[in-house]
């Protein structure tokens, strides 16, 4: 596959790139070195309606797999969570609202900690998995709100188990990021390199 | 890093584009301490670019700074755009500029002419604008960059703010969109010299015009287009209860900012708008171009002025005196799905 690399160029001169070697080339893969350049790519693939995907290897380094799907590629019309090959690919799963065994105030203020302490790192995990009592900590008026939309914006997936939110009633008042089934999550936590339990 | 390009001219890194994103700044603003003092009409914790303060029943001091990296390669050009952008947010509140301080940034291994240039471009500005020079201040820097602080005056009972939309009102832009994205294109040699000349023709037009016919209107709110692009400077201006209808085919477009946006010519500037704004915009009218030239970060743009409907006539009458542009956008109703929603 054709590579570009466009780390250090600033946009639109990574679109502008991309866009010749896919004259020439049916399949390319684009480096960038920031998340606005690979939200830019992804533009161009839904304009001219190119296959697209995105592998997140840190927050400065990104492959943008663009296909004009006019041969048989091996890409998918989606963003694939997982590095190629990583010792970056991590996980966090939050299966309770507090953190650790003992006080229950105690508990909450770590996990608050947690949170904040999380989305103060600069290597930040592929997605962050919520289920069973973690579900409660994504939804409207949870202590951990703020931080978490800070951390999605940087590119990470948070995802609640759909089970859950129903179980506790909280479907409608999911705030941040999006809902997931226990296939997903079998799938993100068997394919990372390590898990992170709070 | 390079900082001449190939043609010998200054290297294009920003403009209004280098703003850092609204997200950012407004949590950082809101934790610092609040300035109190019945004299100061307008401070930083209203989303305006200047602070008035209140001198006397009659006059009130405007304080503005603006500066910025290079959007153009041409020297005297990003002086002139410089000066004239700085100066906007005096003309946005209704106000009149009185003095004006260069604010340099400067490489010490690069030729100091260039800067010569720089400052001309400026300084034409400054005295087409009717204002005094009185000093400035420069250092040594690794990219060049300019600007101006600039004083004003005005009356303190006619302050325009930027955000006293009235339901009911009508929305009224001075300049074209796109200059954001024709400077890029043009920079990566994607767009025409027409197009470019005509970009630049916007951003060296000062507010000043447009300005002192609103200020003769019973205008309810006023701010000027730059960094955040359209969308975004209009989101400021709206209360918590009220939406902005916005039809697209009237909003004046730079001639070739649309092709440019078609074919993805646009800034990380206008990325990070999208993404602040993502969820208070609804787009009906499907049309990618359209969306990106709305989220397009404006260098030196035009005035957005919100006026009730009955006076709106006669005001873009008036202002199409002195600017032919100026062009009915869109209205102000009472809040809907979605801030902004635009067909």
């Amino acid at each position: 596959m054709k590579q570009v690399d466009a780390r250090g160029l600033t946009c639109p001169k990574p679109v502008i790139e991309a866009k010749k070697a896919l004259k020439e080339n049916n399949c390319i893969e684009v480096l960038v070195d920031n998340q606005i350049a690979t939200e830019n790519l992804k533009k161009l693939a839904e304009v001219k309606q190119y296959k697209v995907n995105v592998i997140k290897e840190s927050n400065q380094s990104f492959k943008v797999i663009l296909s004009t799907g006019s041969s048989n590629s091996p890409v998918q019309n989606n963003v694939i969570l997982e590095p190629n090959k990583s010792n970056t690919n991590v996980v966090v799963a939050v299966d309770t609202e507090v953190m650790g065994q003992g006080n229950q105030q105690l508990g909450e203020s770590l996990m608050k900690s947690f949170i904040y302490a999380l989305a103060e790192q600069d290597f930040q995990p592929t997605c962050i998995l919520f289920y069973n009592g973690g579900a409660k900590l994504t939804v409207e008026n949870s202590p951990v709100l703020e931080d978490l939309k800070g951390i999605s914006e940087r590119g990470v997936s948070i995802l609640t188990c759909g089970a859950c939110l129903d179980f506790y009633g909280l479907t409608e008042r999911l705030a941040v990021g999006e809902i997931t089934n226990m296939y997903r999550i079998v799938e993100l936590m068997s394919t990372a390199h390590h898990v992170v339990k709070p | 890093m390079e900082k001449i390009n190939e043609f010998g001219g200054l290297f294009i890194c920003g403009g209004c584009n280098a703003k850092i994103g609204p997200g950012n700044l407004s949590k950082l603003l809101n934790g610092l301490p609040q300035t109190n003092d019945d004299r100061l009409l307008v401070g930083f914790d209203s989303t305006d670019d200047a602070g008035v303060i209140k001198l006397s029943d009659d006059v009130a001091l405007i304080q503005t700074l603006d500066f910025f990296p290079t959007m153009v390669s041409d020297p005297y050009l990003f002086g002139k755009i410089a000066a004239t952008n700085a100066l906007s947010d005096v003309y946005a509140m209704g106000g009149k500029v009185l003095s004006a301080m260069n604010i340099v940034c400067f490489p010490e291994e690069m030729d100091i002419n260039i800067l010569g240039e720089i400052l001309r471009g400026g300084s034409e500005v400054i005295q087409e604008a009717k204002a005094l020079l009185v000093g400035g201040h420069s250092i040594h820097d690794s990219t060049p960059k300019y600007g101006l602080s600039v004083t004003g005056t005005i009356h303190p009972d006619n302050i325009l703010t930027n955000n006293n939309c009235q339901v009911g009102d009508i929305l009224i832009l001075t300049k074209a969109i796109g200059v954001g994205i024709i400077t890029t294109a043009y920079s990566v040699g994607e767009t025409t010299d027409e197009n470019f000349a005509e970009a630049i023709s916007s951003m060296t037009t000062l507010n000043k015009y447009a300005s002192e016919v609103i200020v003769k209107h019973k205008v309810s709110s006023c701010t000027d287009v730059t960094g955040f692009g359209l969308l975004g400077h209009l989101s400021e201006m709206l209360g918590e209860n009220q939406t902005a209808y916005l039809t697209s085919r009237d909003i004046p477009v730079i001639s070739g900012a649309y092709e440019c946006a078609q074919e993805l010519l646009v800034t990380a500037g206008g990325q990070r708008n999208r993404n602040f704004l993502n969820d208070k915009v609804l787009f009906k009218c499907d049309d990618f171009a359209i969306e990106e030239l709305m989220f397009d970060p404006q260098t030196s743009g035009g005035l957005l002025i919100s006026v009730p409907a009955e006076y709106a006539k006669k005001l873009v009458d008036e202002l199409q005196q002195v600017d032919q542009l100026a062009s009915v956008i869109g209205k102000v109703v009472e809040l809907d799905t979605h801030k902004i929603i635009i067909e």
